[in-house]
């Protein structure tokens, strides 16, 4: 059956409708604990001007943003409030480790400071550098933007589509360790019995 | 650096010439004088108002574990100005465990207030008197000392010991 359409009429899957939508309007929120705040500001100033991929609402409370950028070190004393920040915000939601401390802790091996953030809460691109150029931060959220229009779904079907593979797979590697044979008697059991 | 003399000569005339001993650092050139833990604050006192240093610039400890030659585990340096000459005293005492406690200077610089909370946070050194002696820079939870020498540079595993929040959390 072959269908007319008008001028200016699309079809598409609402789900990449929304995934489309969602990835040109992206509100980051600025959690920039360090110098490479500073490089995550220029970013988005004038010259670098992240608004050209529609990211330049920081906004600086969670409630209203969707994409956090932990520009900096993060110390256990930080950790419970990146996290609780992070509760807050509305889904969907994706976050970008900026700088090596951020994703690795950096030079800062040291008792108060979290060796990468990824640890606690997930973690969709990481940065590399110290600081990273305003350059690599926009790349960041350029390759987001190709994340989130993959695989993103209208009403966040992808969690309970993950959780049951989760769950298939952990019967899977269940089924595996029935399946192999029993070790024989061990020695020392043997070696009692003499 | 120096200090006008008639400030040890007053010193001396209060407090004997016995009790405490003068110094130079070779490296900086600060003035030091090396007093008693216990009179720390009657030196203190004396040197705010008797000898006008007005201004307490800043209170820090150092451990001595594991340095060459050292007596002491403990000392605790206090950094006075005299605003109206510029001169720069510093007083220190040495504290050995386990009386890790001192009168604190709160009552004649109210500005001593977190400077004692950080060294009490930092070393464990404790400050009789303190209005309100709580850490200042790790967690109230936090347990240990971590300038202090024996404490490990990674920590106890403090850094990591958190719930892991998961995607579908959210
Ligand atoms: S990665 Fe470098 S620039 Fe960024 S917070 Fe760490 S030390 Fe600072």
């Amino acid at each position: 059956m072959e269908l007319e359409l008008p001028e200016n009429v699309f079809l598409s899957q609402i789900d990449k409708l929304a995934s489309w939508v969602r990835k040109n309007s992206l509100w980051p929120m600025p959690f920039a604990t360090a110098c490479c705040g500073i490089e995550l500001m220029a970013t988005g100033a004038s010259k670098h001007d992240i608004a050209r991929f529609g990211a330049e609402v920081f906004r600086f409370t969670p409630r209203q943003c969707d994409l956090m950028i932990v520009a900096g070190r993060v110390t256990m004393k930080m950790l419970p409030v990146l996290q609780r920040i992070w509760q807050q915000m509305p889904e969907p939601k994706w976050c970008i480790s900026m700088g090596a401390c951020a994703s690795t802790g950096g030079v800062f091996d040291t008792y108060s400071v979290v060796q990468g953030i990824d640890r606690f809460i997930p973690v969709d691109m990481y940065v590399p550098g110290c600081p990273p150029r305003p350059e690599q931060l926009i790349q960041a959220v350029m390759d987001l933007q190709i994340k989130i229009q993959k695989e993103g779904t209208l009403f966040g079907s992808e969690f309970e589509k993950k959780a049951r593979q989760e769950s298939k797979r952990a019967l899977l590697q269940l089924e595996t360790v029935t399946q192999t044979p029993r070790p024989a008697a061990l020695p020392i059991v043997t070696n009692t019995t003499v | 650096m120096q200090v006008a003399p008639q400030v040890f000569e007053k010193l001396a005339s209060r407090f004997g010439a016995q009790d405490w001993s003068k110094s130079e650092s070779p490296k900086s050139g600060n003035i030091r004088v090396i007093v008693p833990a216990a009179k720390v604050f009657d030196y203190l006192k004396f040197l705010k108002e008797e000898c006008g240093f007005d201004f307490l610039a800043d209170i820090t400890a150092i451990d001595y574990l594991y340095y060459r030659g050292a007596r002491d585990r403990f000392g605790l340096v206090y950094t006075l100005v005299n605003l109206a000459n510029n001169d720069r005293l510093v007083v220190k005492c040495f504290l050995n465990e386990p009386d890790l406690t001192v009168p604190s200077a709160w009552p004649l610089w109210k500005g001593s207030n977190w400077m004692e909370r950080e060294v009490f946070d930092m070393f464990g050194i404790r400050f009789d008197g303190h209005p309100d002696l709580r850490r200042i820079l790790c967690p109230q939870e936090f347990v240990g000392n971590p300038l202090r020498k024996d404490y490990p540079l990674r920590g106890r595993g403090e850094r990591h010991n958190f719930q892991r929040l998961e995607r579908q959390q959210g």
